[in-house]
């Protein structure tokens, strides 16, 4: 995965120039900040505010709406487990929390050697070969506690 | 030689990405030009990856393959379709693509996702050419006499949506389709994105034509990348090469189509949900009336329809709204593209006339659990829909039948479980997911699935289980009488059937309470 950016404000000004003019902008503006900065800065919210002609709390209402948008920076590799019934019908949950265990960590959080971070989420449309995770945006299906150990072994190698 | 290898994003999780490599490896050692098509998927995944190879006879099939059978395919000849252990012959003689009626899904797997000459040469942009010598309202009424119901979940049918559009008079109208396909068991809009991605947007364009609108939205949930890359890079080839744009195909009328990514939310499937997030709000549910298709997108009237249902018209202006009434049971008219999935051997994209019967799809298709354990229950419908006991699979897949049944059809989506399965655990689920994707607006979801979590624990642990039960029983009427969108609405319906269908998971003896996994 690209190392996210460091904060810029005058880079994440243009970003938000580049999306402003379109209809419903913030949703395209929030994920294209995420995706050069790996989170929204808590700098961001005022930028995006003027520029969308809302409130701060607004804008921060947004953020805090939508399970994607981070306000802290992620680690460097982000594994996300379906917690669905599909995977869950397929031992998935028992695999979810065994890797967790092993990891010292819950949902949502990152190793403390800040390599890995853990999320469930709620399918991933998968469901016909299950339990299934993404990796890095890539999709694996038919996980199992080895599958996920390689996973943790390439996350921790990079 | 031609080979084709299917890079949907279930086909990647299974390999199919190293497996073409591998191919174009060997083929280049042994000096073998080789031609690797990236198809969408046929939706039979317990057979991939899978290689495809253009014959005389056809194109030959090989699979489930390791990467250690590539080699060997080579070896055996598979470039002139010659005898392997995985030669599976040609995949339309599998029993389970040959009893299906594929409609929807005719071209996914088969064509190349963002050729457009591909999609033209079968049978694309025929339905668009026969909407253009239409008038609005004869577009509209071929859509009615299908009779088609919107796939998304809810059942209404398309036709009448369309006209109250259509008749509705404003300055911009929109096209939406929802793409946040969050259901649980769910995958049929994303294999068709990204199969066969100028269906829905050959689609969307009959329905900008058939109401009067120039501009659609395609909302598409974050959790499928894949698809929002192939949706984005169709629709940027569809308007380069004039399907869409200020003069569809030369004639003169526009519409414009951009595909819009979702940011994790469940409840953004819910239509008004979806048209606030699309705004560029939170993702909050509005009362209704006034209808989207009224009163929709900033405010203007709004086709919101499943990507199902959009990329099936083509299909339907074709061939005629009655060709394809002619399939299917009752009210529910046409093929159901059915979702097979969670513990069963032979998972898969399955469209058939609606009124086959659960036990059908999940025996015949599916050939019963992965695990080889007994099925003890299966869920139809998602996240929100009933789970139903072994006893009951002769039900046909009909939107009254289920509803008779207390249960409910949704997206099409069939998660079966194996006896290990606890129905006290799903139903604690059921409410600890309306908790986590409630969007928050009305108490009785809000609140509603915090307590049913609470509840659940108390029954779970053995905990007044007499009293519990009321106040659980007392909970799920509120819910579903008072609650503004499906979402709270539905809720209990997993738990009443987990309760009604499997009284024993729910006994009184004293266990462990649920841990917080």
């Amino acid at each position: 995965m690209p190392k996210p950016a460091q904060w810029d404000s005058t880079l994440a000004s243009a970003i938000i120039a580049a999306h402003s003019s379109l209809d419903g902008a913030a949703l395209p503006i929030l994920h294209a900040l995420q995706d050069e900065f790996g989170h929204i800065h808590e700098d961001a919210v005022p930028l995006v505010a003027q520029a969308l002609n809302l409130s701060r709390a607004e804008v921060h209402g947004i953020v805090t709406f939508y399970h994607d948008f981070r306000r802290d920076p992620a680690g460097h590799h982000v594994l996300k487990l379906c917690r669905a019934e599909a995977c869950q019908s397929m031992n998935g949950a028992r695999i979810a929390s065994d890797l967790l265990a092993t990891l010292g960590i819950s949902w949502g959080e990152t190793t403390p050697d800040g390599h890995l971070t853990v999320e469930g989420v709620y399918c991933l449309g998968l469901c016909a070969c299950a339990p299934s995770a993404l990796f890095d945006g890539e999709p694996i299906g038919r996980i199992s506690s080895e599958t996920l150990a390689d996973v943790v072994q390439q996350a921790r190698a990079q | 030689m031609k080979v084709f290898v299917s890079s949907d994003t279930a086909s990647l999780a299974l390999g199919s990405r190293r497996i073409a490599a591998l191919l174009a490896e060997e083929a280049s050692r042994r000096g073998l030009a080789l031609d690797i098509v990236s198809t969408g998927s046929r939706g039979l995944f317990w057979l991939e990856p899978l290689v495809e190879v253009e014959t005389g006879e056809g194109r030959v099939a090989y699979g489930p393959l390791e990467p250690d059978d590539v080699a060997g395919l080579f070896e055996a000849g598979f470039q002139e379709g010659k005898e392997h252990p995985l030669r599976l012959g040609q995949l339309e003689d599998q029993p389970y693509l040959a009893r299906q009626t594929r409609r929807t899904f005719a071209r996914c797997g088969i064509v190349d996702p963002l050729s457009l000459a591909d999609y033209q040469a079968h049978g694309g942009y025929s339905g668009l050419e026969r909407a253009l010598l239409l008038e609005p309202l004869a577009i509209v009424d071929e859509v009615k006499l299908s009779g088609m119901r919107g796939r998304g979940g809810a059942g209404f049918p398309t036709g009448i949506k369309w006209n109250t559009v259509l008749h509705a008079e404003a300055d911009q109208k929109y096209i939406v389709c929802n793409a946040d396909e969050g259901d649980s068991g769910t995958f049929a809009d994303r294999m068709l994105m990204e199969g066969d991605p100028f269906a829905l947007i050959e689609g969307m364009t009959i329905a900008g034509l058939a109401v009067g609108a120039t501009k659609g939205f395609i909302y598409i949930r974050s959790e499928y990348p894949h698809a929002y890359r192939t949706m984005t890079e169709a629709i940027r080839v569809a308007t380069e090469a004039g399907c869409l744009g200020s003069s569809v195909l030369g004639s003169g009328r526009a519409f414009t189509l951009e595909a819009r990514l979702g940011a994790g939310a469940y409840i953004c499937g819910e239509e008004t949900s979806l048209l606030e997030s699309l705004e560029g709000k939170r993702g909050m549910v509005r009362a209704k009336p006034p209808l989207p298709a009224v009163h929709g997108l900033f405010g203007r009237p709004t086709v919101v329809n499943n990507v199902l249902s959009l990329a099936t018209v083509p299909w339907i202006l074709t061939h005629g709204g009655q060709a394809y009434a002619d399939f299917g049971m009752g009210r529910s008219r046409g093929t159901l593209p059915v979702q097979l999935a969670g513990n069963v051997k032979r998972g898969g994209l399955i469209e058939l006339a609606f009124g086959t019967t659960l036990r059908e799809v999940i025996e015949d298709f599916g050939g019963g659990t992965a695990t080889g354990r007994p099925i003890k229950a299966v869920q139809v419908g998602g996240p929100l829909g009933a789970y139903f006991p072994a006893s009951m699979l002769d039900l046909p897949l009909d939107y009254e039948a289920l509803a008779a049944e207390k249960g409910l059809l949704g997206h099409g989506g069939i998660v079966v479980f194996d006896d290990s399965v606890d129905l006290s655990r799903q139903a604690r689920f059921a409410f600890e997911f309306c908790a986590a994707e409630s969007c928050g607006k009305c108490t009785p979801c809000r609140v509603g699935a915090v307590r049913g979590v609470e509840v659940m624990d108390r029954i779970i642990a053995g905990i007044e289980p007499e009293k519990n039960f009321t106040v659980l029983e007392d909970l799920c009427t509120l819910m579903t009488d008072a609650s503004l969108c499906a979402m709270g609405g539905l809720t209990p319906v997993p738990v009443m059937s987990a309760l009604t269908h499997f009284p024993e998971d729910f006994d009184t003896v004293p266990r462990t309470p649920a841990a917080a996994e």
